[in-house]
């Protein structure tokens, strides 16, 4: 326990994760110090940057098409990204306690080869995996697979809830002691069954035995992103992690004490889940000069064609005519969704969004451009480094927040100077490590051994002992 | 081919070798074989003698003793990483080795296949291969819930009920490698432009949709991942019998057959070579390996003896698909060197003992070849593809 040094109190500490830059607009490419998006050693660097951070874990999205503007591939932000689970396989032989958490469907994958891939990076890692679970379901990204977008958007939930459940059996299979390696007996294993298992639900009926022995971890550290509120019961019954969209305090304030009234209604202690922000951040030397930083960044973010089609996508229309340094366009009376395709939308009513961005651009003046930097540009802290280890000490000492998952803006250096200058700041307020005192991912983030789950639609629970020492 | 063109070895890596009793003999506890260190410690040795390839076995149940369905034996090793992962792992601990991991078709999806593989491929600096296969068992079927298999066993294999499934799996196995290639093609290699005047990251152009339909899934494409290296990574697929052939023969690079002998390799080419012409196969042809299960010792009485302390241990003599060879190096050479004659192109080792073996092969094969002018010294630059003599294809989608 740490203990602040101004009242004398036990201060929570900070969690922090790197998030590799997205693709979407808010990675600067342009910038000439912007290195490839897609290369490994980009992946590495930022691993290993992170790792020097002593971050709590590396965080990779996932890709399952690319994304579509008007009809044709979008062309205006970086695109392309290596397959998740290769890459955090690969970082995992140059990184050595830093967690390695990937973004993997829940839709377009099956249990058993997901939570074989998840469980062979947790042994290949010693102990490192973690996959945030998300539920894309529509017939766009459901072209590139067997299926297709077969799964009503109500369904989603089901299937994760079964999918993590499946999973969790599939991993309970082997017990801990299952493997004896005994030369002179023989014994290679002390049970014959061992990996048999059954899963019966609505979504899946699957049976057989699992190939992988128990990994260190148990299971691999869970994490959500769902905004809904199924997403966030779901969250509350079942992860470790959640990565949750709101940054700025107040919302913030509010998600936290939300998600954590569900997770006390699901019966869980509510330390037992972290809520981690994605967030941006802009450094300067002094306040002035991170604001004037600020502006240059958010103004490469949004170039004029990406302001156009930023707009584009809230308007839900095509707008050739539009000059993005001119006046905001009356909203739209109807609403087309497939202007963009393939990249998470959070409005619930587009009409109400548009409403909504027009009114601020009338009230402050803003023409489309600066609208789009007021509207889309996640520059959740800017200052100077200690300003800005303050502003997450603050939040996280106020339940805004456990601590966040942090995305520089240009690929692969965005985070040097977090970890140069915020991180110590951060160590200095006693707030974050100064050394990994465990070795995987669940030791850093405090977290318990895992725990089986069973699902009221499994027709197959069995009372199998939860397998402790998971972690020996 | 001439007799002093170099060989190809490759070395299958699995568990603790092919003998189902290695694990009793080798010095490692049997908690490494899940265990990063212990894989890059095999690679590595296996780049140490500057071999070709290795490759590293997988499937969709645990392993049997019995061929077509389980068993619960527990003296034997059971239990295995996902092959791709696996040969991730390993990728940035070696520099020139080709990395050949076993990914199933009949289950998984054809995209993430390739996204994988090509992922591999971007990792190793274009040494990415892919043993292609095909999941034949209700075992595995029922792993997935999807789809109902029928039990095949030694007798029924040749049914025509058997053979027809064979048919309809092996060929949804030559769909998924069209998808898996195709997406491989659909960004070319200068699809990302970072044109500042215009704001374009990508010219649109230059990605492709695959658009492929076929009766068991269909995908739009293009992929999420640029073009690897090499362009195609290196396909590659074990066959017993004619199906499986001509499988490698329409979507393969190379594939590896189970010769009993020097005579039984010419007709087995032959078949390849007849396979290939049925299915009208255009450019390189199939590169074919052999498989051979290798133990070596200093004399081929030495090599027999530990063969039969193995089969000791389990109870049984060693069964296998290929055939079992106990030589030393120099006995190996002239077997090796029949097998040539009857133009099998390389060959894929696999070692009895993940430890003995390999080590024999890396300290003993591999010297007596380099003493006869028949293998590299060091490696080359080039990727796995250049090195078994294969270009870099032109990209199906470019102008």
């Amino acid at each position: 326990m740490t203990y602040s040094r101004r009242t004398g109190f036990p201060k929570k500490q900070v969690h922090l994760a790197a998030g590799f830059p997205g693709v979407n607009h808010w990675t600067v490419w342009s910038d000439p110090r912007s290195g490839s998006q897609t290369d490994f050693a980009s992946f590495v660097h930022l691993a290993e940057t992170a790792e020097r951070g002593k971050f709590d874990f590396f965080f990779l999205a996932e890709g399952l098409r690319l994304r579509e503007h008007l009809g044709r591939l979008h062309d205006l932000d970086v695109a392309g990204r290596p397959n998740t689970l290769t890459v955090l396989a690969a970082l995992a032989a140059v990184t050595e306690r830093i967690g390695l958490v990937g973004t993997l469907s829940s839709t377009f994958n099956e249990p058993y080869d997901l939570a074989r891939q998840l469980a062979t990076v947790d042994h290949l890692s010693d102990g490192r995996a973690g996959w945030n679970v998300v539920t894309s379901s529509d017939a766009f990204h459901g072209a590139n697979f067997r299926r297709g977008g077969y799964l009503d958007k109500a369904d989603r939930y089901t299937r994760a809830a079964e999918f993590v459940a499946a999973s969790r059996r599939l991993w309970d299979s082997w017990s801990a002691d299952a493997l004896v390696g005994d030369q002179p007996t023989g014994a290679f294993l002390s049970d014959p069954d061992i990996g048999r298992y059954t899963f019966g639900g609505e979504h899946f009926d699957i049976a057989g035995r699992f190939t992988v022995p128990r990994s260190p971890q148990g299971h691999p550290v869970l994490v959500q992103a769902g905004d809904s509120a199924e997403g966030r019961d779901f969250a509350a019954r079942t992860v470790d992690v959640v990565f949750s969209a709101h940054a700025e305090l107040e919302p913030a304030r509010s998600f936290y004490a939300d998600v954590t009234r569900r997770v006390v209604a699901a019966g869980r202690n509510p330390d037992s889940v972290l809520v981690l922000p994605g967030a941006g951040f802009v450094l300067g030397d002094s306040t002035s000069d991170a604001r004037d930083r600020a502006r240059e960044v958010a103004l490469a973010q949004v170039g004029p064609e990406t302001a156009r089609a930023q707009l584009e996508q809230v308007w839900g229309a095509e707008l050739p005519d539009l000059d993005p340094d001119g006046p905001v366009p009356a909203p739209p009376t109807s609403h087309d969704t497939t202007i963009r395709l393939g990249q998470a939308r959070h409005a619930i009513d587009p009409l109400a969004q548009a409403r909504r961005w027009y009114d601020r651009a009338t009230t402050e003046g803003l023409t489309v451009r600066e609208l789009v930097i007021a509207e889309t540009t996640r520059h959740t802290f800017v200052g100077t480094a200690a300003e800005v280890a303050g502003q997450i000490d603050h939040a996280v000492q106020t339940e805004a927040a456990d601590g966040y998952i942090l995305s520089g803006h240009i690929t692969p250096t965005g985070l040097d100077e977090f970890v140069d200058t915020v991180v110590p700041e951060l160590q200095d307020r006693g707030v974050f490590r100064t050394e990994y005192e465990g070795t995987t991912l669940r030791d850093h983030l405090g977290l318990g051994a895992p725990t089986a789950t069973t699902l009221p639609t499994d027709r197959t629970a069995v009372s199998r002992p939860t397998v402790v020492g998971a972690t020996a | 081919m001439s007799s002093l063109d170099p060989y190809s070895v490759a070395v299958a890596l699995d568990g603790a070798g092919w003998h189902p009793a290695a694990w009793r003999f080798n010095t490692v506890p049997a908690r490494s074989y899940f265990t990063a260190g212990h894989w890059v410690d095999q690679v590595r040795q296996a780049e140490r003698g500057l071999l070709d390839f290795v490759t590293f076995e997988d499937s969709l149940t645990l392993q049997s003793s019995n061929l077509f369905t389980a068993d619960s034996r527990t003296d034997q090793v059971r239990g295995r990483f996902d092959a791709v992962l696996l040969a991730a792992r390993v990728a940035p601990a070696t520099r020139h080795i080709g990395l050949v991991p076993t990914a199933g078709v009949t289950h998984s999806e054809p995209f993430h296949l390739s996204t994988g593989l090509a992922t591999l491929d971007h990792i190793s600096g274009g040494r990415a291969g892919w043993k292609v296969r095909v999941s034949a068992t209700p075992a595995e079927a029922e792993n997935f819930g999807r789809r109902t298999v029928p039990q095949i066993d030694e007798r029924s294999l040749q049914s025509g009920a058997a053979q027809e499934l064979l048919a309809e799996l092996f060929g949804e196995a030559a769909d998924a490698v069209e998808v898996v290639r195709r997406l491989w093609d659909s960004w070319e290699d200068d699809a990302v432009i970072r044109d500042r005047s215009t704001g374009r990251y990508l010219d649109r152009g230059k990605l492709h949709p695959v658009d492929f339909q076929g009766s068991h899934f269909s995908v739009v494409g293009p992929s999420i991942t640029p073009r690897p290296p090499q362009g195609q990574p290196l396909v590659t697929a074990l066959a017993h019998s004619t199906i499986p052939y001509e499988l490698a023969a329409k979507g393969a690079d190379l594939v590896y057959v189970t010769p009993r002998d020097a005579d039984d390799a010419r007709a087995v080419v032959g078949a390849v070579r007849q396979a290939e012409d049925r299915v009208g196969r255009t450019g390189a042809r199939l590169r074919i390996f052999a498989d051979l299960v290798v133990f070596l010792e200093d004399t081929p009485e030495r090599a027999r003896s530990r063969k039969a302390r193995f089969d000791g241990a389990d109870g049984a003599e060693l069964v296998s698909d290929a055939a079992v060879l106990t030589d030393s190096p120099t006995g190996l050479v002239r077997t090796l060197a029949g097998f040539r004659e009857a133009g099998i192109d390389g060959f894929r080792l696999r070692p009895g003992a993940s430890e003995a073996d390999l080590r024999a092969i890396v300290t003993g094969l591999v010297p007596e070849l380099q003493s006869r002018g028949l293998f590299r010294r060091s490696y080359d630059t080039g990727t796995l593809r250049s090195r078994l003599g294969l270009s870099v294809p032109a990209n199906r989608y470019a102008a």
